[in-house]
């Protein structure tokens, strides 16, 4: 562009959109229509606080429970059907064989197995002499719907939870086919936090098992269908944690998923904090059966293979409400109700990584890095007007106009600031004199050449300007691939580091160049200081 | 006019024995801590390698030794403490003990110190756990972070230059890419992806600076103001000196503000980023050059663009 007033007018009217743009970032003082329009930076985890986790599913896990569901549920069945199961085993992804004396047993238990396990493939296995076996293994649909279920209802289940927990602006990401992110920026209840996503909080209600000896259990003879669980219970006076072995049947008789809502109560004696629980119509009618037939029987009612207590059902319950008491605090009974009520992951996840920053880090860590910022730009201002003079000037002039374009387009594209981040606006400010060093270089040998002021400019502008581009392109290319591969914090610096130095290319070349025009325009410049 | 340097006529291409053999040491430091580093032999941060780091902030000072104790006890005798002096902060870094070993051990510390420390209440600042399998990813993306930086590299300069100086350039290029790796190796500071990050940048900087000596090699030889190769290299060392110094120097002041003001998570980054400005000008002025010198020999062909 040739013309002054043109390029003039076009600095003037990008730097008003980028005050009006960038305005809101820095302060909230202003009128709401204006301040709430407009984008803003965000801050990183690292600037403002907060938890960064990610999740590994355990689909297999997901997948082998599920069979084991199966396999449970088939042994009831073979047994209500008077079939002896011999054997049982595991066998591959989702599939598992019993074994049933010689005689028709296995194939009467195939073909009612079948009728009972549509989601299953049952088949007949070997026959031999002394029993045969009959297969079964979930159908791949079953399984692949377990397989995207476990990480999409996953991600639905956790910002569940998290809403409800209260977190601002959570962002909860599936990764790949196996992993979730979950981000939640400014918690403070940070080891809370992390279990409350992290918990499976599968509720299972499982009868205890009085009629089997615990301590033969306990030596390694559980019975077929029992498992030991413990209860753990700390005592609040040395608050000792201990764990206490119950001997309860493997098959659920209810679980979590019909559970309608879940509060927390505050009972009268002791004011211990417990959760009351209420099931929809299909869970209040398997409960109201459930307690029916076990009455003066033990009820444990258990959680992620916690039991939390174990009391004896008194008479019937008909209401579909269910209570469950433990040595809980306020807050771990809410957390309790919150996961109830928000379901349980179809999958126990793993926590893989865990970057948890408290608030008052961040909070310096912005300190130190603005204080570092502002150092190093006055630094490199000072030095450019002492080296360059005037001209250095004209530089550290245009070296506010790029920081000012800079931070505004960061608001523009909601570009999330981090640590790295200010690292690179640093690093940007000290690269984008540069540009200016090698022009006011080149013009300097131009003027020991006995060229014009004028031309000594024009000629310093044009033959300095492929250096400075190759100088942008080889910052960039790195830059963009740091973008491409980092992670957030790193992303960030990547970010300011290839915004900055693109738009020095605009700053460094015409910010300046008006300047020395302008002064040219009315009576060619006789010196010129730098 | 306040020059640094003026009409300096230094005989940059006579003193390449000398640098020559000062960046084969750098370079051979690098490849070994390179070497070390896949050994699994070299302080790695446990972003790469996997492990724990709790930053936690005690009300009242604290006695290390009683810390290192009580961490023994509980199994993790490796752990590695810092003090920061003066703010009562503790640095305690635990290494991901095997491949399998993906549990998390930051919380059940933290308890430990809590009840272990009554009469010294602590804020946990920051905790980062990082299991082996993330670390391991997250190396992975770094190699192809730096093999494509690399590549894009090496296909720029070949696009910009002719082939012996797009090699000469990129060979200035991982020269101090080794030399800042080796030296942090020696040394023994820890290497991170921020560590990373700082090489990607430094190549991509150091490069400029060469870019800048190459670009006026050229136009010297097509001016045919020396008569042989070399003659042309020291003359354009030599003009272009004074704006290799300045503009190294404009992020050198930045890169150490960054250092001295940035805080300690960006302090090996800082370091790094200062190391690699120094050894990137040095090398765009004694080696890259003269890598060109001794492969092109004394003729004076023209350069094409």
């Amino acid at each position: 562009m040739k013309s002054i007033t043109g390029r003039i007018t076009l600095i003037a009217l990008l730097t008003a959109v980028s005050i009006i743009v960038l305005l809101p970032s820095l302060t909230d003082r202003l009128p709401a229509g204006w301040k709430d329009r407009m984008p803003k930076i965000n801050l990183g985890l690292d600037l403002q606080g907060g938890v960064f986790l990610r999740l590994a599913v355990e689909i297999d896990k997901a997948i082998e429970n599920t069979s084991m569901r199966y396999a449970d549920d088939a042994r009831a069945v073979c047994r209500e059907k008077a079939l002896p199961v011999l054997a049982f085993q595991k066998i591959g992804e989702g599939g598992f064989s019993l074994r049933f004396p010689p005689g028709d047993f296995a194939t009467r238990a195939q073909a009612i197995l079948k009728d009972e396990f549509p989601s299953l493939d049952v088949s007949l296995g070997e026959v031999k002499a002394d029993g045969a076996t009959v297969i079964a293994r979930m159908k791949p649909g079953e399984i692949q719907a377990i397989r995207t279920n476990a990480v999409v209802q996953g991600v639905e289940t956790i910002r569940n939870r998290i809403d409800q927990f209260g977190v601002r602006e959570p962002q909860i990401i599936a990764e790949g086919e196996d992993r979730i992110v979950v981000q939640l920026p400014g918690v403070k209840d940070q080891q809370r936090a992390i279990e409350l996503v992290g918990k499976t909080a599968l509720l299972e209600f499982k009868l205890v098992d009085e009629g089997a000896s615990l301590e033969e259990a306990l030596k390694g003879n559980v019975p077929e269908e029992d498992q030991v669980l413990y209860q753990k219970s700390v005592d609040p006076q040395s608050s000792r944690a201990t764990k206490t072995p119950i001997l309860v049947k493997k098959r659920a008789l209810l679980t979590g998923d019909t559970i309608k809502t879940a509060k927390v109560n505050f009972g009268n004696q002791g004011g211990g904090a417990h959760v009351s629980l209420s099931f929809d119509t299909r869970g209040a009618k398997v409960f109201d059966r459930v307690t029916a037939e076990n009455v003066k029987r033990r009820l444990a009612i258990v959680l992620d293979d916690t039991v939390y207590s174990a009391p004896v059902i008194q008479e019937r319950i008909s209401g579909g409400e269910a209570q469950i008491t433990g040595s809980f605090t306020p807050e771990e009974a809410s957390d309790l109700a919150i996961v109830l009520r928000a379901g349980s992951l179809p999958a126990p996840v793993k926590v893989i990584q865990n970057v948890s920053i408290g608030p008052s880090l961040g909070l310096d860590s912005i300190h130190k890095g603005v204080r570092a910022a502002l150092i190093g730009a006055v630094l490199v201002v000072l030095f450019m007007a002492f080296y360059y003079r005037f001209a250095g000037m004209v530089a550290d002039f245009a070296l506010v106009f790029n920081i000012l374009f800079l931070l505004s387009g960061m608001a523009a594209f909601s570009a999330t600031l981090t640590l790295p981040g200010i690292a690179g606006i640093i690093l940007a400010i000290g690269m984008a004199v540069d540009s200016n060093v090698l022009i006011f270089e080149r013009i300097r040998e131009e003027i020991r050449a006995k060229k014009s002021v004028r031309a000594a400019i024009d000629a310093g502008y044009e033959k300095a300007f492929w250096t400075v581009v190759d100088s942008h392109v080889t910052t960039l290319i790195t830059a963009v691939i740091l973008f491409q591969f980092g992670t957030g914090p790193i992303k960030g610096f990547a970010v300011t580091l290839s915004m900055g130095v693109a738009i020095n290319l605009f700053t460094a070349l015409v910010c300046t160049k008006v300047v020395f025009d302008y002064l040219n325009a009315k009576k060619p410049m006789q010196a010129l200081s730098i | 006019m306040i020059e640094l340097v003026k009409n300096t006529k230094i005989d940059f291409m006579g003193l390449k024995k000398y640098a020559f053999s000062f960046s084969a040491i750098l370079v051979i430091l690098g490849i070994v801590g390179t070497v070390q580093i896949y050994r699994g032999k070299a302080n790695l941060g446990i972003d790469l390698a996997g492990g724990t780091e709790i930053q936690i902030k005690f009300q009242k000072p604290f006695a290390m030794d009683q810390i290192r104790a009580l961490l023994a006890q509980a199994g993790h005798g490796d752990a590695s403490l810092q003090q920061v002096s003066g703010e009562n902060i503790l640095f305690l870094k635990l290494r991901a003990v095997g491949k399998q070993d993906e549990k998390m051990v930051a919380e059940p510390v933290v308890s430990l110190l809590r009840q272990s420390l009554p009469g010294n209440p602590f804020l946990v600042e920051s905790v980062s756990e990082i299991g082996p399998a993330i670390g391991h990813k997250l190396r992975q993306d770094a190699e192809l972070a730096m093999l494509i930086s690399a590549l894009a590299i090496i296909i720029y300069l070949a696009w910009r230059f002719e082939f012996k100086f797009g090699v000469a350039a990129a060979i200035a290029t991982f020269h101090d890419i080794f030399a800042i790796v080796g030296i942090f190796w020696i040394l023994g500071i820890e290497m991170d992806l921020l560590f990373i990050t700082a090489l990607l940048t430094i190549g991509g900087y150091s490069l400029t600076d060469t870019v800048v000596v190459f670009d006026r090699i050229r136009e010297n030889i097509r001016l045919r103001k020396m008569k042989t190769f070399s003659g042309t290299i020291n003359l354009s060392v030599n003009e272009v000196l004074s704006r290799t110094i300045v503009t190294s120097m404009t992020v050198f002041i930045a890169v150490i503000t960054l250092l001295v003001f940035g805080g300690l998570v960006l302090h090996n980054f800082a370091l790094a980023l200062a190391m690699g400005i120094v050894v990137g000008t040095y090398s765009s002025i004694f080696v890259a050059s003269p890598v060109v010198a001794l492969w092109r020999g004394e003729k004076m062909t023209e350069v094409k663009r």
